[in-house]
């Protein structure tokens, strides 16, 4: 795919590689520095697999120090830096480019410490979000936010794209689960942000760096709230003839009342594929199932199966399913989990993320439909209903020019479709290079500006994650005024 | 006097700072100008109020967002959402008391504009945390707009979080969306009478560390749970340790019972529920606890929870302290005796040895004028604040030195 163009690339930074390769070894230990052409294919691309480039170099800082060391050296250098995590990236955001360095944080995955009786975990950035819950899961508590790559993306990453998960309807995204954070600013200088306690008084720094998308520094070490398991929790699995009805019945939950931990969405062809590969049970011939998660002792877990069963009759529910094990239950999130992957088995897919209001979730399913169907091509809607946070998968063949090329006009359609319904273009995957050009779409010039101002007080020479976020000719005319 | 300009709507707003932008000189901006002593004292040209912004102009209940103008009422916008059993769940606090106002009650601007959050901040999150979109004019007159009316949203740079807690020197707010939740049917309360303040804390963090989905934690030295206590909760000048449960009845009963057993090494403990309950908990709110005696200092100071006491245990050698523990010992207000420097140098000069923030919430103008009110900064991070006010208000007249000198 080219649709979306790339900054342009600095020829003069590129001619000086063999200088900077020699200035970076200086400013780190040995072993960090990749510079071979196979050892550097690792870094060419994030998860969004369409784009690539061959940074100049990387390198696998271990400390702090470290990361000072090479920022300040980049900067003095006037060379632009990519943060990577795990390079998860659904939007191109840890993509580099070719007069770049990508800083991967992987090397900083230790735990530094636990406080049960305070309820944080500090921990280094290159951690996975999953080994976090794991470290503290013996004494029953949790890392809330669960994106589903979990497994492999790192908390930096989290922190970079402010990331959600499926449990973020009850509580909260990366933004309101992080307290402190280790930065290093692109000149070096090493800043904490926040503090081991809540809500100090003063700019929300904190709330500026979550969510900057590696634009403002590179955070180096990070103190979460950790959170206390409920006693119990029990998924529900619930099948509709229509679509329509299954989006109707999650406005009813949540206007009842009733905030379940989770309310994901799969319609027909999504349930068949996740089916096929995780053995979840999930019931076959229904247009759109819902899967509820509620919490609790047996008793509260049974008072709200009663209530969701109770609001779901209004709606004609084809299946109702309550999972009766810890291993059933596993293998529902599972299925769901891994939907992305099961998909990639069977197609090339671009995934969107899009949000919207609630009130318009059934005219907006219906309207991706007609979309996709003008562009001939198929789309999975597998998504986090409960907040409105919409992922169509748009299938595609990407050896096949046209579709490539439908696939992407698709997708932006798709978000527009969800800013007119009052949403937004993403919901927690990032601008990135992905929506860095639909931004205008959202937002007019005198918003952006304003964004890019508080970019500049944070990086005032533009070296960090370039070319992303905000329109590339936008980019151009700020740095003029400059 | 400097003149008071009152906005009809964003558009007048938006002209009165670009006539202050091209000229150069300082507003002060204010909602009901309840919190008007507060930081370090203004001298501004112009005092620029948001209390002609007012209504609410979306509510969804279906869809858990409501927006309204920054000058709305909070108490407004509670009576809008009680209607149809929803909350700010936050608990926006009142502060009226505290600076000696009777009725003035606080705008969602201001509310937004400091990041406070009541009791229910340790369970459902702070003020910042609720926030959805926001619509604001900058330094240049500018109109801006931040977030949306979504759940979810990570487009672009977070200018809505980057506003919260701004004390209005970066922006004035003109419309605020934010994220509404049910309102739970009932309220029921623990009660322990006369714990030492590391016992206090120790049962704060162990009810928190339980699954039962505590919702409010406050502890009170005997002069401060005086205020609060008609003599029904307990003896004079006896502390007051008070966990709050909130839910359907059947499982605050449930998780009523399950805590009182796992807490019972800390001490005997009994229960207030329904109206009682409800009502301890609005006193905790509007920090009916403190004095509302104006030249008693008052201190703000967030830590870890494990640090609270022995912060309150290092300041008692010097003069007397009274104090509150919200949030299970992460939120410590300190009221102590009038003084010239509002005890700074020795809460400065201990809070050191520790990590935490601290604020000087209440005292006599010459004092906020003399000492730094925010919690001083490290040099880097002060250029930070800087750029970012330049950012936003290149001129510096929106609330300059409110916060910090120079910003």
């Amino acid at each position: 795919m080219s649709l979306i163009p790339m900054a342009a690339s600095d020829a003069a930074i590129i001619g000086r590689r063999n200088a900077i390769i020699s200035g970076l070894s200086k400013a780190t230990s040995h072993g960090t520095l990749i510079t071979d052409e196979s050892g550097l294919r690792t870094f060419e691309t994030d998860a969004l697999t369409a784009y690539r480039a061959t940074p100049l170099a990387a390198v696998l800082p271990k400390s702090t120090a470290e990361v000072s060391r090479i920022l300040k050296f980049c900067s003095e250098n006037g060379v632009k830096v990519v943060a990577r995590g795990a390079g998860t990236s659904l939007s191109g955001g840890a993509l580099p480019a070719m007069d770049a360095v990508v800083i991967g944080l992987s090397r900083m995955n230790r735990i530094l410490s636990i406080d049960y009786l305070d309820r944080t975990a500090t921990v280094e950035a290159g951690i996975t979000n999953l080994a976090i819950s794991q470290a503290v899961s013996k004494e029953k508590f949790f890392y809330a936010p669960d994106p589903s790559s979990q497994l492999a993306c790192t908390i930096g990453g989290n922190i970079a794209m402010n990331s959600g998960g499926a449990h973020c309807l009850k509580y909260g995204v990366t933004a309101n689960n992080v307290l402190k954070l280790t930065m290093v600013l692109m000149n070096g200088e090493v800043i904490e942000i926040g503090g081991d306690y809540l809500d100090p008084q003063g700019y929300d720094l904190l709330g500026l760096a979550i969510g900057s998308e590696g634009q403002f520094g590179i955070v180096t070490e990070v103190t979460v709230r950790i959170l206390r398991k409920a006693e119990g929790a029990r998924p529900l699995l619930i099948g509709f003839d229509t679509a329509e009805s299954a989006g109707a019945c999650v406005a009813a939950i949540i206007a009842d009342g009733l905030i379940p931990v989770a309310i994901e969405f799969m319609d027909k062809e999504a349930i068949r594929v996740c089916e096929d590969f995780a053995k979840a049970g999930y019931p076959s011939g229904v247009e759109a199932m819902l899967i509820i998660e509620v919490e609790g002792s047996p008793a509260e877990i049974g008072d709200q199966i009663d209530r969701l069963k109770e609001i779901a009759s209004r709606f004609d529910p084809k299946t109702i399913r309550i999972s009766s094990s810890e291993e059933e239950a596993a293998a529902i999130w599972k299925g769901r989990k891994s939907a992305f992957g099961a998909v990639g088995r069977l197609s090339d897919y671009y995934c969107m993320d899009g949000v919207i209001p609630l009130g318009k979730l059934a005219s907006v399913l219906k309207q991706i439909g007609e979309v996709a169907a003008e562009h001939k091509l198929r789309v999975l809607n597998i998504f986090h209903a409960g907040d409105g946070n919409l992922h169509p998968l748009i299938l595609y063949n990407a050896n096949n020019e046209r579709e490539k090329i439908a696939a992407e006009m698709c997708g932006a359609e798709v978000l527009k479709l969800c800013v007119d319904a009052g949403g937004c273009l993403t919901g927690e995957h990032g601008v990135g290079i992905e929506k860095r050009d639909l931004m205008r779409y959202q937002y007019s010039d005198a918003d952006l500006i304003q964004q890019m101002r508080v970019k500049s007080a944070f990086d005032p020479q533009w070296l960090l994650n370039g070319g992303k976020v905000f329109p590339l000719d936008l980019q151009a005319k700020f740095a003029a005024v400059a | 006097m400097a003149d008071v300009y009152m906005p009809h709507d964003e558009a007048q707003l938006a002209d009165l700072v670009r006539s202050a932008n091209a000229g150069k000189y300082p507003i002060e901006i204010c909602g009901f100008r309840s919190k008007r002593a507060a930081g370090r004292p203004l001298k501004p040209s112009a005092v620029v109020s948001a209390m002609r912004l007012t209504g609410i102009t979306l509510y969804e209940p279906g869809e858990l967002v409501i927006s309204a103008k920054a000058g709305t009422a909070v108490h407004e916008i509670e009576a809008a959402l009680a209607r149809r059993n929803q909350e700010l769940a936050f608990e926006p606090p009142d502060y009226s008391r505290i600076y000696g106002q009777e009725v003035l009650a606080a705008s969602l601007g201001a509310i937004v504009a400091m990041n406070l959050s009541g009791p229910r901040r340790i369970l459902r999150g702070a003020a910042r945390d609720h926030l959805l979109g926001v619509r604001a004019i900058n330094g240049e007159g500018t109109a801006i707009k931040s977030g949306g009316r979504v759940m979810k949203n990570v487009t672009g740079v977070d200018l809505v979080r980057g506003l919260s807690g701004s004390w209005g020197t970066l922006a004035i707010f003109t419309e605020l969306t934010f994220k509404v939740l049910p309102r739970a049917p009932e309220s029921r309360s623990i009660i322990f009478l006369g714990l030492a303040d590391e016992a206090a804390v120790g049962v704060m963090s162990a009810a928190m560390g339980t699954p039962y989905e505590i919702s409010g934690t406050v502890h009170l030295h005997g002069p401060l749970a005086d205020r609060l206590n008609s003599g029904d909760l307990g003896p004079a000048n006896t502390a007051i340790t008070a966990l709050r449960l909130e839910g359907v009845p059947e499982s605050l009963a449930y998780r009523a019972e399950k805590l009182r057993r796992e807490l019972a090494p800390f001490g005997e403990t009994y229960e207030i529920d329904h109206q009682r309950s409800r009502d301890f908990w609005a006193a905790v709110r509007s920090l009916a606890f403190l004095s509302a005696e104006f030249d008693r200092p008052l201190w703000r100071i967030t830590t870890a929870p494990s640090k609270a006491a022995l912060i309150v245990r290092a300041l008692s050698p010097f003069f007397e302290v009274n104090a509150a523990y919200e949030w299970s010992g992460g939120l410590l207000w300190l009221e102590l005796p009038p003084s010239s420097d509002a005890s700074a140098t020795e809460v400065r000069r201990v809070l050191a040895e520790f990590e935490a923030d601290s604020m000087l919430m209440r005292a006599p103008a010459p004092v906020r004028e003399s000492i730094e009110v925010f919690h001083p900064l490290s040099f880097s991070k002060m250029k930070l604040i800087r750029a970012l006010k330049a950012a936003f208000d290149p001129a510096g007249v929106l609330n300059p030195g409110r916060m910090y000198a120079g910003v």
